[in-house]
């Protein structure tokens, strides 16, 4: 009898990348404890952008970090491309940083004493499947397509905010990661920026099959997203 | 270059001024414990060299009488039972020549020579002093004394070989009795005057030895002391001169004499050096636990300043243990930069040292401070800087690797 290998079936747009279910977070100690999260569900599908919006310290936040697996819950369940995540520990949760996730801050992208070539290439790097030639080919296309092109080589701090984000974009995309969590990626951007950043988004999510979340104050942005969740006071409405 | 290195040397190089700091006190934590290390040892070694090269590794003494009972054991069977009651020392050697092969079966010995010592007078055209005469074969006390060496005064032994009436002074000696090569003196032993000749004048480097010994030829101090036979001790070199505890304890229990080596003969002074040694490892230890506290503070710092960027590369996948690593590689290229002119520091100082003018005329005699060289020195520098850096480090390194990626963005990481 012969066994019939079948390579593992290669992910397809519609394909869960991203689950939580009824997520609880706490922050805080003693007197200041504050239940930000009260049991949020939410799903990502490849191929798919979505936006979370919401008034400032609804919890935006603290939800990408804890899908972007920076941060644990003290309830409820995460998912990466179908693996349980809430309760691994740290080093498979670093591993499917590196591996699945491309994640761009809200505030301070850079590690300011590398230029943006370098910023780029620092996942790249640790994750090591490319030879350092086609890391630095890869870094330079990505940023040529944040329109950073010609500034590769600039340190993180000759550069301005718009730029450092775009950058940040840039290195969120380096490993190709199946999902990408991006807090407010255009908050810093003119529109034309702004408007760059998003379609590279987008366009990716359609080419690559990658699942994009990112939190937005911007009604045109979210507008322009294939599922928009408004969140209000630590609960999706 | 791994990722991580290449972020260690970025992180390193954006806090110049406190990894200078931290540099400049490892360098001055090495180059000082080298320098330290130099010095003390410097004159032990220098001290034991002019011990050895005038008394030799050890002495055979006097001869061990063990006074033993006899008695038959019970039952007959002609076994005897022997019992300690002390042990009587017979003074000198009376059978040097028996002692002497017997010696020269030891792998370890260089040398053997029979000495016989006498107390005289030795009277010169201006002064008379106490003294003591040496009786030596020379051909056989080469081998175990530096004597050939320590002759100061020009044609060395050759005089002292041409006639048994020749005789050997140490420079104080000579300087009292006003003495010059081919003077000539009187010897006066037990009531019998003899006249000799000066044939050399050695500097052995201590002064009591100088100021005391006569050499002569073995034959002729026989005659004068009225000793045919016998010897007041046997002088031994050793090819490993520290290997002396082992070799005497062996030879004692094989040859029934006092074997004293030079570290037992020599205990008070080395006790001292020892003393003396504790001393520069306490203040060299000192050294480096600065080096050591520098290297924290600055890893700590950066560890602060540098919470933001931990986060950065926990969330694309850097582990803790690379976080560990990075800053363990700061510490690392800091002390490797610090070893090196840490090293260069040292030895510099060393030899700007060896030239201090420093006249020591008495344990041993020196115009200029003394240092030894010795690679051990280096390594010992290294490895106590590489530890103590590297422990140190280890603090601030794993504390950033244990903070929470989360906390950090939030502002919360403690
Ligand atoms: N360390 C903390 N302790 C207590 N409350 C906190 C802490 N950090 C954040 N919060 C609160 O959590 C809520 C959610 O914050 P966040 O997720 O940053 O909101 P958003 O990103 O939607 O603006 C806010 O009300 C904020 O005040
Ligand atoms: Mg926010």
């Amino acid at each position: 009898m012969s066994t019939v290998v079948t390579p593992a079936s290669a992910p397809r747009v519609g394909d869960l990348a991203l689950r939580c279910n009824a997520l609880q977070r706490y922050l805080g100690q003693g007197e200041g404890r504050v239940h930000v999260l009260k049991g949020v569900s939410f799903e990502a599908r490849r191929g798919q952008v979505y936006a979370i919006v919401g008034p400032s310290g609804c919890g935006k936040s603290t939800l990408l970090y804890l899908l972007g697996l920076l941060d644990q819950p003290d309830g409820g369940e995460i998912e990466i491309n179908g693996q349980p995540m809430s309760n691994r520990d740290d080093f498979a949760r670093t591993a499917a940083r590196g591996a699945h996730i491309g994640f761009v801050f809200q505030f301070h992208f850079l590690m300011l004493e590398f230029t943006a070539l370098e910023n780029v290439m620092m996942p790249m790097r640790k994750l090591g499947r490319l030879t350092p030639a086609a890391m630095e080919a890869r870094a330079r296309s990505l940023l040529d397509s944040v329109g950073l092109g010609a500034k590769t080589h600039r340190l993180g701090t000759q550069l301005s905010g718009g730029e450092q984000q775009r950058v940040a974009v840039a290195r969120a995309l380096a490993n190709q990661p199946s999902i990408i969590l991006a807090d407010e990626p255009t908050g810093n951007l003119d529109v034309k920026n702004s408007a760059l950043v998003f379609d590279l988004l987008t366009r990716l999510a359609k080419d690559n099959g990658q699942a994009v979340v990112l939190v937005t104050h911007n009604p045109e942005i979210a507008q322009r997203c294939d599922v928009t969740r408004p969140m209000r006071d630590g609960l999706f409405v | 270059m791994s990722p991580n290195l290449r972020i260690a040397f970025r992180f390193l190089t954006a806090k110049k001024r406190a990894m200078l700091m931290s540099l400049s006190c490892t360098v001055l934590g090495v180059g000082l414990f080298i320098v330290t290390q130099a010095t003390t040892s410097g004159f032990e070694d220098f001290f034991v060299r002019t011990l050895l090269g005038t008394d030799g590794a050890m002495r055979i003494e006097d001869r061990k009488q063990s006074t033993l009972q006899s008695m038959e054991a019970a039952g007959g069977s002609g076994a005897h039972i022997l019992q300690r009651e002390g042990v009587k020392y017979i003074e000198g050697v009376e059978e040097p020549q028996l002692i002497k092969d017997a010696v020269r079966n030891f792998a370890n010995v260089r040398g053997v020579s029979a000495v016989l010592r006498g107390n005289v007078q030795v009277t010169s055209p201006f002064k008379t002093e106490d003294a003591q005469i040496f009786g030596i074969k020379l051909d056989e006390h080469r081998l175990v004394s530096e004597l050939e060496r320590k002759i100061t005064t020009p044609g060395g032994l050759g005089k002292f070989l041409e006639s048994t009436s020749a005789v050997l002074i140490g420079r104080v000696l000579a300087d009292r009795l006003q003495l010059s090569v081919n003077d000539s003196i009187v010897i006066n032993a037990r009531g019998e005057s003899r006249r000799y000749h000066l044939a050399g004048i050695y500097e052995s480097g201590s002064r009591d030895i100088d100021k005391t010994r006569i050499y002569l030829d073995l034959g002729e101090a026989r005659s004068l002391l009225r000793r045919p036979t016998g010897a007041t001790f046997v002088q031994i070199s050793l090819h490993a001169p520290n290997r002396a505890r082992e070799d005497a304890a062996h030879m004692e229990e094989v040859l029934g004499h006092s074997v004293r080596p030079w570290q037992e003969r020599e205990k008070e002074w080395l006790s001292v050096f020892r003393a003396l040694r504790v001393s520069s490892a306490i203040t060299v230890t000192v050294f480096t636990l600065i080096a050591s506290l520098a290297m924290f503070n600055t890893l700590a710092m950066i560890v602060l300043e540098k919470t933001k960027d931990i986060a950065i590369l926990r969330s694309m996948g850097y582990e803790r243990r690379d976080i560990t690593q990075i800053f363990l590689w700061q510490a690392a290229i800091v002390l490797g930069i610090g070893a090196l002119l840490g090293g260069l520091f040292g030895a510099a100082v060393t030899w700007g040292v060896s030239l201090v003018p420093l006249p020591i005329n008495t344990l041993f005699k020196t115009q200029t401070f003394i240092v030894s060289w010795s690679v051990w020195h280096y390594v010992q520098a290294i490895a106590t800087a590489v530890v103590m850096v590297m422990v140190a480090s280890l603090v601030p390194a794993r504390r950033a690797a244990r903070l929470e990626p989360g906390d950090i963005v939030r502002g919360t990481a403690q």
